[in-house]
């Protein structure tokens, strides 16, 4: 027995179950390259287990690193790179929101059209670096 | 030769924990954070304000690794999920910017509160695994919120609809407050007002919970990520081990039987609340 699955709902998966995946083989492939000390770290594995016991501030004051998305600057460094890695996995959403616009459209499906673009932009404003929480 | 001296060794156990962990978030319908937290803040030497921003990212990415497959079989649906995770990732972005400067004890001491109440509350109803819902409500008519879905253990279609629409609303926007505010997912409530407030079939509560968290953890998860509150060496190893683990749970998941899912989510309620509990009270620290 099989039941129809709509639309809007098989783009969203097949994107997000392609983005997941190739997600997974590139983090790991740059997480092995991070710990085998491939890439250059920009914090020595020494000083962070020295300090991954404190306050996340005191730990960007002692390390010197940049808050905010200024640390995009620093990807050559294993440990920006990885960052910048886990911060695709959070625009994937984004990414899949924005594929199911267009079929919504096509749809007719005007509510849906407008929540799905006003998560988009939502997402957009958690993601500009504008909402900063301080300690 | 003191292991616990070594980085690799924690990292080496960070990815074991948070694999088995992926196993079960999937199949109780929870992101993971909910035990992630709670449990690596304890026993492992790494401050909370890393836990949490790890925590998100937990819950975000089993979410992200089960969510392909239950939207492909019908076990969550998006006319149900986009509404309520529009609200709730709105009030995630507010509850992340709260959670990262009010005292962590207090945060610890409400949630353990909330989850065992959610605890007492799920394991009272009586329809929890196919709620009767006798009329659709007006507001659910107008999104057509309603489906279909194959029930594998009774080999059966199960025809479902809602009700209550505006109130589980209104609590998505407290559950999403919630969310971003302890640095969790939000299974362990967005379960119970899927199934209990607007009366979805526990697999599709399940399922389109695993939606909500997916959005709403991926907002909150841009203002830790700002914030300076996640730690790479920590996040990926968790991160991949929960993925691994989600992908064999998400099929594990079409073949369990309502009850036994049930059972799974109490359990995992009861312990994290509880343990969440203690430990803002100084007794289990």
């Amino acid at each position: 027995m099989k039941v129809e699955v709509p639309k809007e709902q098989l783009v969203y998966a097949r994107i997000l179950g392609y983005g997941t995946k190739i997600s997974i083989l590139v983090i790991a492939a740059a997480y092995i390259a991070y710990i085998t000390g491939i890439l250059p770290h920009y914090i020595e594995f020494d000083k962070i287990v020295e300090l991954w016991g404190k306050k996340s501030h005191k730990f960007v004051e002692e390390t010197n690193t940049p808050t905010g998305w200024e640390w995009i600057g620093l990807v050559m460094y294993g440990d920006f790179l990885n960052l910048l890695l886990l911060t695709f996995l959070s625009f994937l959403t984004i990414i899949c929101y924005s594929a199911i616009i267009p079929v919504l459209v096509a749809k007719k499906d005007f509510i849906y059209f407008v929540i799905a673009l006003v998560e988009v932009v939502v997402l957009l404003l958690a993601a500009s670096g504008l909402i900063v929480a301080g300690h | 030769m003191d292991l616990t001296a070594l980085w690799w060794f924690w990292i080496l156990l960070l990815f074991i924990f948070t694999f088995l962990l992926g196993i079960l978030a999937v199949m109780a319908g929870v992101g993971g954070g909910v035990l992630f937290t709670p449990i690596v803040g304890s026993f492992f030497p790494f401050h909370l304000d890393f836990v949490r921003g790890a925590g998100l990212f937990i819950a975000l990415t089993a979410s992200l690794a089960a969510s392909p497959g239950l939207l492909r079989r019908g076990l969550a649906s998006l006319r149900l999920a986009m509404p309520m995770a529009l609200i709730a990732s709105t009030s995630s972005i507010a509850g992340a910017l709260v959670g990262l400067v009010i005292p962590t004890n207090i945060v610890q001491v409400l949630l353990g509160l909330a989850i065992i109440f959610i605890f007492f509350v799920m394991l009272r109803a009586k329809r929890a695994e196919f709620p009767l819902v006798e009329k659709p409500d007006k507001l659910s008519q107008v999104l057509k919120i309603s489906g279909l879905y194959y029930e594998e253990s009774s080999n059966e279609l199960v025809e479902w609809k809602v009700h209550r629409t505006w109130q589980a609303m209104v609590l998505f926007v407290l559950v999403g407050f919630m969310a971003g505010m302890f640095g969790l997912g939000a299974g362990w409530a967005n379960v119970p007002v899927f199934n209990l407030v607007m009366g979805t079939p526990l697999k599709i509560a399940a399922g389109s919970s695993m939606f909500v968290i997916s959005v709403a953890d991926t907002a909150a998860a841009f203002v830790y990520l700002t914030s300076g509150s996640v730690l790479a060496l920590i996040t990926i190893p968790s991160v991949l081990g929960i993925m691994l683990g989600s992908f064999i749970g998400v099929r594990l998941l079409a073949k369990v039987n309502p009850r036994v899912v049930r059972l799974i989510v109490l359990a995992v309620l009861l312990f994290a609340g509880v343990r969440s509990l203690l430990k803002g009270l100084g007794i289990w620290v």
